[in-house]
């Protein structure tokens, strides 16, 4: 029980009673504070079932407490599959998709971004998508009677310049670039 | 009628069997599908990293459908989810067109609001429509049992979809493969999520749920998994043997996607459809046809 105690129990000098709000003004976090904690997320939750370092209306009560170098943090936020399911049933609208998308925005902002996000990110500003078209690519569509695709796409790394995307990428913890 | 296809980052280059496939289904069904060289990633992986550049990479491949004056069919689910949330966020939101209007300026492109997304198998539902595929079918696929999954940005969240299909007890697909003379096998685990977005983030937890659904689907007795999502593909199809491997089990559990089926349907050759080309190769099944 005393161990117990020490991990889950919240210091109160770390809580930042502000956190909730600062989510709330996040593009997808609008609805955070809906939330009456009655756990349809959790128990309709695909991931949360397979590993319990997922779960969603702790999430969520973690933020409405201010644990925001917790939830920040954690690789835990990265774990929401986007299926779904908790947006169609949650009978707050909270979107908690999008609330998880909101809290990774402001991870990432604080140098916490997940390598494999940071990976996609840096592969699409480089060629405009996931997957490089390359040569052989273009040759292999040829053959099978599609069209060729330019190969990369500049606009995107502009897009990137002007949303300062990639001064983010390069920060670390802390927020410093 | 004529839309911009919209092929994405993963069909192009790792699936060419549902490009080829959709787009030969499109052209006999009267469905043009219009390529657009300079479209980008959709902006879906990016959502979650940084919300502005999602919408501004999404909201710069509709402009480029809009000035060809036409909408968008897409192929892969991902890449309908984040095309349709901006369509409709930048149709509802004028201080948002605005804004995302302003920085589109900035690379010479504009918006004005019009296109409009849709999946490829949508359109084949609500706009093709059932009776014309019906009245498409050469081949009945009687011999077949196909069971569907319908993956989640295909429905969900169900109110930028207008809610065309029930995202609590959805029936399109099914209904499609209805249409083929198939028998659409009914099973548990029927909208449950593929797992392919935490692949890179816990690829345990992401590759076990997608074994629960390859279990269903086998106890089932389906001859194939009907899909419409490359990502989908990626866990169901590419991961089987990994998948089988790590929990020491075996499948044999070809997948296919929707065009391919309804091709076969059709009469159009396996060869023209890419059959042997997917990450499973279907040889019981072609073996059952011939």
């Amino acid at each position: 029980m005393e161990s117990v105690r020490k991990k889950d129990v919240p210091v109160v000098t770390v809580l930042d009673p502000k956190f909730k709000y600062e989510v709330a003004r996040e593009p997808g976090g609008e609805n955070i504070k809906y939330c009456f904690q009655c756990g349809t997320c959790t128990s309709g939750c695909k991931v949360a079932e397979l590993d319990s370092k997922y779960n969603p209306r702790k999430i969520i009560k973690m933020v409405i407490l201010g644990m925001r170098e917790r939830v920040l943090s954690g690789d835990f936020i990265w774990l929401c599959a986007t299926c779904y399911t908790c947006h169609e049933r949650c009978p707050q609208d909270v979107r908690i998709p999008e609330v998880m998308n909101a809290l990774k925005n402001i991870a990432v902002r604080e140098g916490y971004i997940h390598p494999a996000f940071r990976a996609q990110a840096e592969l699409i500003a480089g060629h405009g998508r996931l997957y490089e078209i390359d040569e052989l690519a273009n040759e292999k569509r040829t053959d099978w009677g599609l069209t060729e695709i330019p190969q990369g796409c500049p606009e995107v790394a502009e897009i990137y310049g002007i949303t300062g995307l990639f001064d983010l990428l390069s920060r670390e913890v802390g927020g410093k670039t | 009628m004529k839309m911009a296809v919209f092929l994405g980052c993963t069909v192009p280059v790792r699936n060419l069997s549902y490009e080829l496939s959709a787009k030969r289904v499109a052209g006999e069904l009267g469905l043009e599908l219009v390529d657009i060289p300079e479209f980008s990633c959709c902006g879906y992986p990016i959502k979650s990293v940084h919300h502005e550049t999602a919408y501004l990479l999404a909201a710069r491949n509709l402009a480029l459908a809009e000035e060809r004056g036409l909408d968008i069919c897409t192929l892969c689910s991902a890449c309908t989810s984040v095309l349709t949330e901006v369509s409709y966020e930048l149709a509802t939101n004028e201080a948002l067109l605005d804004a995302t209007s302003e920085t589109l300026g900035m690379l010479g492109k504009k918006y004005s609001g019009k296109v409009r997304v849709k999946h490829f198998v949508r359109v084949l539902y609500e706009d093709v429509g059932l009776k014309s595929i019906e009245r498409a079918i050469k081949r009945p696929l009687d011999m077949f049992r196909i069971a569907s999954h319908y993956g989640c940005h295909y429905l969900k969240p169900s109110k930028i979809y207008d809610r065309f299909d029930h995202p609590e007890a959805p029936e399109s697909l099914d209904r499609l493969v209805s249409a083929t003379g198939a028998f659409a096998v009914d099973y548990r685990t029927k909208k449950d999520c593929c797992g392919g977005a935490i692949l890179g983030v816990d690829e345990e937890t992401a590759l076990s749920m997608a074994r629960a659904k390859l279990d269903d689907i086998s106890d089932r007795g389906a001859d194939a998994i009907n899909l419409i999502c490359p990502f989908c593909s990626v866990m169901y199809g590419a991961n089987q043997r990994k998948i089988a491997a790590n929990h020491n089990v075996k499948y044999d559990l070809p997948i296919l996607y929707y065009p391919q089926i309804l091709g076969l349907a059709m009469g159009i050759s396996h060869e023209e459809l890419g059959l042997m080309q997917n990450p499973i190769r279907p040889r019981a099944l072609l073996a059952k046809i011939s």
